[in-house]
């Protein structure tokens, strides 16, 4: 912000909406960021079109008052953001402004902040010495920023090999003190701070190569590390109606995931919700470090009634921050609620600038947009050889909850897991709402999960997935044929299918995200579990008729749910499993 | 919002369509307004020296020669105290015969809130209907909407609540209202607390429905002046926004955009969410809650209205008639209020999150229960014991007219459970069972 230059002035010439028109005096740029001046304000936009002289500029904020003949000025730089130690805990506008260090109760428009502490002093440790051979990405040196050692890198915009001409010492810098010097091959030297900008639209580079992903991402959600799971720089999607459960869900992975840094970008959504992490993360613990979630997370606020133009930068945003926790060998976490509305700001401008429109009026680009966004995210094998990975997961919220619609189907093509939230149990509150017959995971394929979860989680592990999965297929059918035949029209022993279904379904897919206890289950639990749950499943009972299957199933669940309800192992839960113990052989001992 | 003598004056109009004039004019402001021959405009487009207003009155019998005045900026309210036990129409103007109310002016369609200003909405706004209290709790701040099909009463469930709610303020925008429901709401008011409370902004069926655009941000920049300068608790009640969007789906029409899904604006979505999201909780104590009402077309909520406003609003309430009970009912089904986590076992009973969801579970199945009847199976004793429940359970919890103490909602739903089930099939913490559990006779 303060270093960007002007490359050309030019005048407005017309405006609809958010869509401003300006014919400009010298070169353009195209994504390149204008400022309108308004009554001694300066508004923020950025060129999407250039026509000859005319650029067509997105605002991001209100263009209210703005008139033909006004001012604007145009950079030579894209939007970009603020890279440095001192991200962690804050909250962002999409635009990466600080909003906390915003005066007032309402967003006054031109209002802008810088995004990290220029006065703040950090504790550098050096990570090279002078003669080091360099490139971008490459660690010189390292600051606790709470739990992490945040790295400070060569700048990602330095290209080429570089040597270390200069590097501080250990002790305490203020964020923009120069801490090395670099020369590149024609010996020109360039100094180095602690904070450096990215364009956001940019992949950033500095990795050496992108790996497939084998290692299982804990969730503490029963449904998905169980039945659906995403792995460690592994992409996954959440389409689902209003009101489903895609946010609580989202929620209970910023709060529960085995992250060392989660980016949750509030796209377009309620502002109720972000507020809601702003009050409960400072005081919520992070399960694996005890330190307050809240010193893992950053948080990128365009709520649904802040600016639309800048509901696409803020995913952009978020994910660039993402790309730089992960340069420096970070398990990363990259949470986006809605995609849909990002998508949704696309087709307003598309349709604005009376583009050729494609299918519901969408950008005949979008699914590209979409591709191109995900393949961000991923597992990065870093040039010193450490690994660092960006898991995403989106959510999507499909007009009128049909999934045949243009972003869900853009979406599908390019995450690996499928998180589909049904309707159905929704309004039944099975919750989390995770269909379990639709929903998959492209993972449970990938042979290096399959030795992973061999190694890692028990030998038979993916083959018992399979035998619950089937089972409920199996429970699904027969349900059917009740349906259809009637309780009596059908062998008992559909019952018993149907209700061993039930049990998997009550005992391991459906999870209480409000309840302390249950809301985060950890993998060795959850391996318990469906052990447990699969040895009933397995039992013969020999049934006389419907009604006793019901009855006794009933009584099972209920066991199963008090035992989710009880800290493991605890007296309490043992208490329970002795009582379903004793069912067991009751019944089995009689028949 | 009226003209002043000094303001920029044009007489000619190069084009006029439905609902829009352009002219040539200069230094004009975007969303600046205008009256064209005494009617009110906005500016919704400039490109060069063409400047294009949207007529909110419609353009009906508009000469080409006539008088365009500009104002020099967008719209705004004159606000005060004495706003109160008054109405108003679209542009602000009284329409109940009295004169009109002085007060400092203030911009309409305003800023939104920083999000980090914001405070956590925890207030729980009784309304003594179970369907409501016990399963949909409200809380103040919370943008809720009720999803109805245009033959339920709805307007007066909403003038119901609004007089149980303690609130500070109430302020009515009615959209697209007969003249009979606005009476319905003015004598209503007046009854129930005379001058104190109530500030209406209506839109009768015999207005502009272009008109209808205005209201609800002139009833939100009444509420914000009230919980903003005066701390105090607002009540917003909006209906019927599906007229709301109508409108907005005439202008954009007309203005020849693409339209999405339903012949709706593609910006469907924004332009809801920035009336909803002014629903608030202000560090300083001041908030406002918005009622809404979306009144549905055969009751399809995949309609885009509804279906925008599902994915803004936190939650909503779906108001049928239950035949069983032939009762207006609040469906427990796919009504919810996503606020309520907030309040519920916290604010109220601790028992009080797993009675509403057992109860809902058991009244899902009644409905399977209901089906094999339907179907001509024979009934299990359990599908016989829970319809019976779910009838009892519509009358005494769901149907509107109840008025309880939620603590008597949840008595009187541990009472049912007892009467017709065992502790096994609803399910509850061990704790909550022995703590409440009424020992019955078996039924
Ligand atoms: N795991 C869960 N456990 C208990 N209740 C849940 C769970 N998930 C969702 N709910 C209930 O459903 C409501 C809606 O959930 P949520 O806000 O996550 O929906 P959503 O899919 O994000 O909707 P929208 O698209 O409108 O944002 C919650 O307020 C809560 O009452
Ligand atoms: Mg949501």
């Amino acid at each position: 912000m303060e270093n960007i230059t002007i490359i050309s002035k030019g005048k407005v010439t017309a405006i609809v909406g958010n869509l401003v028109e300006a014919v400009s005096d010298g070169p353009l740029i195209q994504n390149g960021i204008c400022f309108f001046q308004q009554n001694g304000k300066e508004i923020m936009g950025e060129v999407i079109k250039t026509e000859g002289s005319k650029a067509f500029a997105q605002v991001f904020e209100t263009t209210r008052g703005f008139k033909t003949g006004m001012d604007v000025n145009f950079s030579g730089s894209m939007l970009e953001v603020h890279l440095g130690p001192g991200m962690l805990t804050r909250n962002y506008d999409g635009l990466q402004n600080d909003l906390d260090k915003m005066k007032g109760v309402f967003l006054e428009p031109g209002a802008r902040t810088y995004p990290l502490d220029e006065e703040s002093v950090w504790q550098f440790t050096p990570l090279v010495k002078t003669g080091d051979p360099v490139s971008a990405g490459d660690w010189l040196g390292e600051v606790p920023e709470y739990h992490i050692h945040h790295k400070i890198m060569v700048p990602f915009k330095f290209e080429g090999d570089y040597d270390v001409s200069w590097i501080a010492k250990s002790g305490e810098y203020k964020l923009t003190d120069t801490i090395a010097r670099l020369t590149d091959s024609a010996g020109q030297e360039k100094a180095v701070s602690m904070v450096q900008t990215w364009p956001v639209k940019m992949p950033i580079p500095g990795y050496r190569e992108k790996l497939r992903p084998g290692k299982l991402f804990e969730t503490g959600v029963r449904v998905i590390d169980t039945m659906n799971p995403i792995l460690e720089g592994g992409t996954g999607f959440i389409p689902g109606p209003f009101g489903s459960g895609k946010t609580v869900l989202q929620h209970a992975l910023a709060k529960q995931a085995a992250a060392e840094v989660v980016i949750i970008a509030a796209c377009g959504e309620r502002a109720n919700e972000v507020v809601e992490i702003f009050t409960e993360f400072p005081h919520l613990d992070d399960p694996r470090t005890g330190r307050k979630l809240v010193e893992r997370t950053v948080i990128i606020a365009n709520t649904s009634n802040m600016p639309v133009a800048a509901r696409e930068a803020s995913v952009y945003t978020a994910m660039t921050i993402a790309e730089y926790y992960r340069s420096m060998g970070l398990r990363t976490l990259l949470l986006a609620d809605s995609t849909s509305r990002w998508a949704q700001a696309l087709r307003e401008m598309s349709n604005r600038m009376e583009e050729l429109p494609g299918p519901d009026a969408f950008p005949m680009d979008l699914s590209a947009i979409i591709a191109s966004y995900y393949s961000r995210a991923g597992y990065a094998l870093l040039n010193n050889g450490k690994s660092g990975s960006i898991t995403f997961i989106g959510t999507v919220s499909p007009a009128g909850g049909n999934l045949l619609e243009p972003v869900t189907e853009a979406t599908k093509k390019v995450a690996r897991c499928f998180f589909a939230l049904s309707q159905n149990r929704a309004d039944s509150k099975r919750y989390p709402a995770i269909d379990p017959i639709d929903s998959y995971s492209k993972y449970l394929e990938y042979d290096e999960y399959i030795t992973f979860a061999a190694r890692e989680i028990g030998e038979n592990w993916i083959n018992k997935i399979d035998f619950v999965k089937n089972y409920l297929i199996r429970g699904q059918e027969v349900n059917e044929q009740i349906n259809i035949l009637g309780d009596d029209g059908v062998p008992v022993a559909y019952h018993e299918v149907f209700w061993k279904a039930e049990l998997i379904d009550f005992a391991i897919l459906q999870q209480d995200a409000f309840d302390a206890i249950d809301s985060n289950t950890p993998l060795k639990r959850q391996k318990y579990m469906l052990e447990k749950v699969i040895e009933v499943v397995e039992t013969e009972f020999g049934f006389d008729d419907f009604n006793e299957v019901r009855d006794y199933f009933k009584k099972i669940i209920n066991l199963f749910k008090q035992m989710n309800y009880s800290e493991f192992k605890s007296d309490k839960f043992e208490g329970y499993e002795r009582q379903l113990q004793e069912m067991i052989l009751e019944k089995t001992a009689v028949s | 919002m009226k003209a002043r003598a000094f303001q920029k004056i044009y007489c000619r109009l190069t084009n006029i369509t439905k609902a829009t004039c352009t002219l040539e004019a200069t230094n004009i402001g975007y969303e600046e307004m205008a009256y064209v021959q005494g009617r009110a405009a906005q500016v919704v487009k400039i490109a060069g020296n063409k400047v294009t207003l949207q007529v909110f009155e419609g353009t009906e019998g508009l000469r080409n020669d006539t008088d365009i005045i500009f104002t020099g900026r967008a719209p705004w309210l004159p606000l005060s105290d004495h706003m109160t036990g008054r109405f108003f129409d679209a542009f602000g103007h009284p329409i109940d015969g009295l004169p009109a109310v002085e007060g400092r002016e203030f911009p309409i369609g305003g800023p939104s809130v920083n999000p980090v200003r914001r405070r956590q909405p925890s207030e729980l706004i009784a309304t003594g209907i179970a369907g409501i209290d016990l399963n949909n709790t409200l809380v103040s701040g919370q943008k809720i909407p009720f999803f109805t099909d245009p033959d339920q009463p709805y307007n007066q469930v909403l003038a119901l609540i609004a007089l149980r709610a303690k609130v500070d303020k109430i302020i009515l925008g009615g959209m697209g209202l007969t003249r009979d429901d606005y009476l319905f709401f003015k004598h209503t008011f007046e009854q129930g607390y005379g001058q104190s409370k109530i500030v209406g902004f209506i839109n009768t069926t015999d207005k502009s429905p272009v008109e209808r655009l205005l209201i609800p941000d002139m009833a939100l920049a009444t509420a914000e002046y009230f919980a903003v300068e005066k701390n105090e608790k607002v009540l917003v009640l909006l209906t019927d926004m599906t007229q709301y969007a109508n409108a907005l789906s005439i202008v954009s029409n007309r203005m020849d955009q693409i339209p999405s899904k339903d012949s709706m604006p593609g910006s469907l979505y924004s332009d809801l969410a920035k009336i909803y999201e002014k629903a608030v909780q202000f560090p300083d104590g001041g908030n406002i809650t918005i009622l809404a009402v979306t009144t549905l077309s055969g009751g399809d909520i995949t309609h885009a209205i509804p279906d925008n406003t599902g994915y803004i609003t936190e939650g909503q309430l779906f108001l049928r008639r239950s035949p069983d009970v032939n009762k207006v009912i609040i469906d427990p089904f796919r009504s919810l209020s996503r606020l309520k986590q907030l309040v519920i076992g916290k604010v109220t009973r601790k028992d009080h999150p797993q009675v509403m969801n057992a109860a809902i579970r058991l009244y899902a199945d009644a409905a399977n229960s209901k089906t094999k009847l339907e179907n001509g199976f024979e009934l299990s004793d359990y599908d016989r014991r829970v319809l019976r429940f779910a009838e009892d359970y519509s009358r005494n919890i769901l149907a509107i007219d109840v008025n309880l103490e939620t603590h008597e909602m949840l008595d009187e739903t541990w009472m049912l459970f007892s009467k017709y089930m065992t502790k096994d099939e609803v399910g509850i913490k061990q704790e909550f069972v022995d703590l409440h559990w009424k020992e019955l006779q078996p039924a």
